[in-house]
């Protein structure tokens, strides 16, 4: 179906790809695996005609295809799902469906046609949207879904899905599957990028690994024995060594003095958070659990004051604490770490300096005067304390793959001195080399006498590094665990414990 | 190694015979007969042979990565300055077609005309960076001008502004001028900072604003609307004074506000690069959400923004006024838009956080040379205005195409 061999692309000063291969048959998901900058997303790139590559040819059915533009590469059968989704937010879903091929004539768009057309296809996949919502009050489920549906409407044959469940439940998850499934019977051949392991040998057929650039090999997920590939025997492809464990060894225990309580915290928006309650212990990591949807972001967001408080009393070092804006948040030693990097996080076209030192500016100034060798000394020795790889302190964040711009992040909250690190999935499409740096990185803050509330969505993270689980749903806090009590059976009975009692009322 | 040595190397040997062969038509010239052929061209090698091999000699090393990234080619090269080198050709042609272009005169001139539009640049230089724009600027030219030039009228005047004012301090007028300035500056930045109005919009009304303000001020008895004329010496001097005139024969002065202009650039290059300010003003710039969350308060430095930004224009409005001795309410009127192109074809991203204090010289020089330059060979007027809109085309299609390399 579809064949790319020894692609080849360098940008100024690195070689991003070096001789790729890979081959993809139709009816079968290839999973494309590698750690962040091993050239996944840049092999995607030179199929889709966003990049040229500077050596090697694309084959497709057999024959050579030129492709300079992603227009090429979709009138050729072949769509991409990106992992962050950019639907034109006002208008409808059809017209997202449908853009830039509208259905009509002489330039006339046949919205009933259109409307038409678009319910027929969301049946197909069994997705229950009315066509002319509003893209933008959709979830990213559904917009994930929408961008199949618009592939599939193209007659595509191959699908490229980066990251697909990223921000999805597991229900989501199970439904992309069954579509996955269903099209794939139909012939149509998938590209399959996750970080996500237990996912890739539920779903795909095939494997092709990816190292810095190099292609490492292809394997079936089921050999001709039936016996399945194993997590370990994938990741050790990946990093080029045996990962013997997951997660760094946590030594000692949180101590008794309470760092931050908080308690009936609601938030000024109506569907948000409601009286949350917990106490935060010195050198404690404390996970919160729960679905997309159940506010843990907007409650952290909150507490570093990004968001309303309306109710509820928060005690910090003793002290009574009101959340007036990040500025301040800073200045009594809490830090976050956001979920959304690229949005929230790195300032793309500022070089790693600026952005580890953006935080903490004012201890260089006096009077408003910035002293040059002071900030370049202390981010140079920050960066290297969290071996942040890099040529220099000049280059752009946005060059650095996902781990090191996370590594730069936490670098700048480092250096504010903060008591209470937020960390808002600090691990989110990240390697599994700088997810074990980063780990490190925590438990060396614990040890130092910091506290950590790190929210995750990947379960054995959370179960692996936390001291105390929090869960929440819809908004509430559900339960708390105990180290030793963790389940992923109980946290998910926590996590559902109000979806469910919807779904029924709903019925 | 080799690479960088070797463009160092060339930078300063080429300098050094730049700087030779100025000094040997300096002398030759006049036995040669040259004087009315290349005027003072040998001086302009001087000066560029000096500056091109102090550059080649002083300029740092750059790490080893640093110039692998950097990746230099002759076709970069060309993209990366495309803008300057098409400029020096102009030039060149048009010294080849009218000799009388090669004068340190008309190298003045050009500076002096150049002053007042880059105070204003660099003022609008900060509401690009944080992607947005300033469309009052202009305007708040016309402002500046009419208060400071309705106190400084001499007191034997017929028309005057204010009849029974008595002869105030320079500096009073001018403080108003630029407070008054600043107010609606600051009236910007509260319309953008509080209410996160688009500044094409905020400004566009204050601009509307301060039109009405300034014609109602403009139209108050008993000058109800006259020009303002009758300025007193030395408030123009501000503007027209010449230094060094005479210190050789035929020496025309430097211009007052040429100065002015070095000192402004100054002080802006070092707000932009070494104050806490100034970073902000980038990170807002780069990533305003990102910004929010790193605890930096961006109302306060979007205030600061627009405040200094109407600040630098009244400056430039006080010395419009000082330097034609007269104003209207008319004064300044689409300087805005004159000013942003020059930002933007001196590499100013209309995306924010983009821009240096260098890039923004360049841009306004050259608007400046190119049209002094096709006015010395006698372009029409018509023309000029296209081929201005063709150099602002085409260098931001340049411009953009650095970032867009496949």
């Amino acid at each position: 179906m579809l064949e790319m061999k020894n692609i080849t692309k360098t940008f100024p000063g690195v070689k991003a790809l070096d001789n790729v291969n890979l081959n993809v048959r139709p009816g079968t998901v290839h999973a494309l695996m590698g750690e962040n900058g091993a050239g996944k997303s840049t092999l995607m790139k030179c199929l889709f005609g966003i990049y040229e590559p500077d050596g090697g040819e694309i084959f497709l059915e057999g024959k050579k295809a030129e492709i300079h533009s992603a227009r090429q590469a979709m009138d050729k059968g072949i769509a991409m799902v990106h992992q962050e989704l950019h639907p034109i937010r006002f208008r409808s879903v059809m017209e997202n469906v449908y853009l830039g091929r509208f259905p009509g004539h002489f330039g006339v768009v046949d919205h009933k046609a259109m409307y038409e057309k678009t319910k027929a296809l969301f049946e197909d996949l069994e997705l229950d949207v009315d066509p002319l919502a509003l893209a933008g009050e959709q979830s990213a489920a559904i917009l994930q879904m929408m961008e199949i549906a618009r592939a599939v409407d193209m007659k595509a044959k191959i699908i490229i899905l980066d990251e697909p469940t990223s921000s999805l439940s597991d229900r989501e998850v199970d439904h992309l599957f069954k579509i996955i499934n269903r099209l794939r019977a139909q012939g149509v051949a998938f590209v399959y990028i996750s970080h996500k392991m237990k996912e890739i040998l539920e779903i795909s057929d095939e494997i092709t690994v990816m190292r810095d650039g190099t292609y490492v090999g292809t394997w079936p997920v089921t050999d001709s024995n039936g016996e399945k590939l194993t997590i370990d025997f994938i990741i050790k492809q990946m990093v080029g060594r045996e990962m013997t464990n997951q997660f760094p060894v946590r030594e000692g225990k949180p101590s008794e003095e309470v760092v931050l309580k908080v308690e009936n915290v609601c938030s000024t928006a109506r569907k948000s958070f409601q009286n949350v309650s917990f106490e935060l212990h010195r050198q404690e990591i404390l996970g919160i659990g729960g679905l997309v949807g159940a506010q843990r972001t907007e409650f952290v967001e909150a507490l570093f004051g990004l968001r309303g408080i309306a109710s509820g009393t928060i005690t910090l070092n003793g002290k009574t604490y009101v959340n007036k804006s990040p500025g301040f948040a800073k200045s009594r030693g809490l830090a976050l770490l956001t979920e959304e990097r690229r949005a929230t996080g790195i300032f793309g076209i500022l070089p790693i300096l600026e952005n580890t030192v953006i935080a903490h500016q004012k201890h260089y100034a006096h009077f408003g005067v910035l002293n040059d060798s002071r900030r370049r000394a202390d981010a140079d020795t920050e960066c290297k304390k969290l071996n942040v790889k890099t040529p220099s302190l000049n280059t752009l964040i946005q060059n650095l793959s996902g781990g090191n711009q996370q590594k730069v992040l936490i670098a700048r909250w480092l250096l504010t001195n903060s008591d209470i690190l937020i960390l808002d999935e600090p691990t989110r499409g990240i390697d599994v080399g700088a997810k074990y740096e980063i780990y490190n990185i925590m438990l060396e803050q614990i040890a130092q006498g910091k506290s950590i509330i790190m929210i995750s969505s990947e379960m054995p993270e959370l179960m692996g590094m936390s001291d105390r689980i929090m869960v929440m749903c819809e908004g509430r806090v559900t339960g708390f665990l105990n180290k030793g009590e963790y389940t992923q059976e109980k946290i998910m009975a926590l996590a559902t414990q109000f979806a469910g009692r919807k779904d029924t009322s709903a019925a | 190694m080799a690479e960088k040595s070797r463009s160092k190397r060339l930078m300063t040997i080429g300098g050094l015979i730049f700087l030779a062969l100025g000094i040997i038509l300096y002398f030759a010239k006049e036995p040669m007969g040259l004087n009315r052929k290349i005027y003072d061209l040998p001086i302009f090698l001087i000066i560029i042979g000096v500056c091109s091999a102090l550059k080649g000699y002083m300029s740092k090393d750059k790490t080893e990565e640093e110039a692998a990234l950097a990746g230099k080619t002759f076709a970069e090269f060309l993209t990366n300055n495309a803008i300057l080198l098409a400029m020096l050709v102009l030039v060149v042609v048009i010294c080849i077609l009218q000799p009388r272009f090669m004068q340190i005169r008309v190298a003045l001139d050009i500076l002096t005309q150049s002053s007042t539009k880059l105070i204003m640049a660099l003022g609008i230089c900060f509401t690009l960076l944080i992607a947005g724009t300033d469309l009052s600027a202009g305007r708040m030219v016309g402002l500046a001008a009419v208060i400071s030039a309705s106190m400084m009228q001499t007191a034997t005047y017929a028309n005057r502004f204010f009849p029974d004012l008595p002869q105030v301090a320079v500096w009073m007028p001018i403080i108003i001028a630029i407070i008054a300035c600043m107010v609606f500056g600051a009236l910007n930045g509260f319309l953008v900072a509080k209410y996160d109005m688009h500044p094409f919009i905020a400004t566009l009304a204050v601009q509307v604003i301060i039109y009405g303000a300034c014609s109602l001020y403009f139209d108050m008895p008993p000058n109800n609307s006259q020009p303002i004329g009758g300025i007193r010496p030395d408030f123009a001097q501000l503007g027209q004074m010449r230094l060094f005139s005479g210190i050789y024969r035929g020496f025309p002065g430097i211009s007052i506000l040429i100065p002015i202009a070095v000192v402004i650039c100054v002080i802006i290059w070092f707000i932009l690069n070494k104050t806490v300010f100034g970073k902000n003003v980038y990170a807002i710039g780069g990533n305003r959400e990102a910004a929010v969350v790193a605890g930096i308060n961006v109302f306060r430095n979007i205030m600061g923004i627009f405040i200094l930004a109407s600040c630098l224009y009244g400056i430039a409005g006080v010395l419009e006024a000082a330097r034609t001795a007269g104003a209207t309410n008319n004064y300044g009127n689409g300087y805005e838009l004159d000013a942003i192109a020059a930002c933007v074809v001196g590499g100013v991203s209309l995306n924010g956080g983009i821009g240096k204090v260098g890039g923004i010289i360049m841009g306004v020089l050259i608007f400046t040379i190119i049209q002094y330059g096709l006015q010395f060979i006698n372009v029409s007027p018509m023309w000029q205005q296209v081929i201005k809109g063709v150099i602002i085309a085409v260098a931001v299609a340049i411009d953009l195409t650095k970032y867009r390399r496949k």
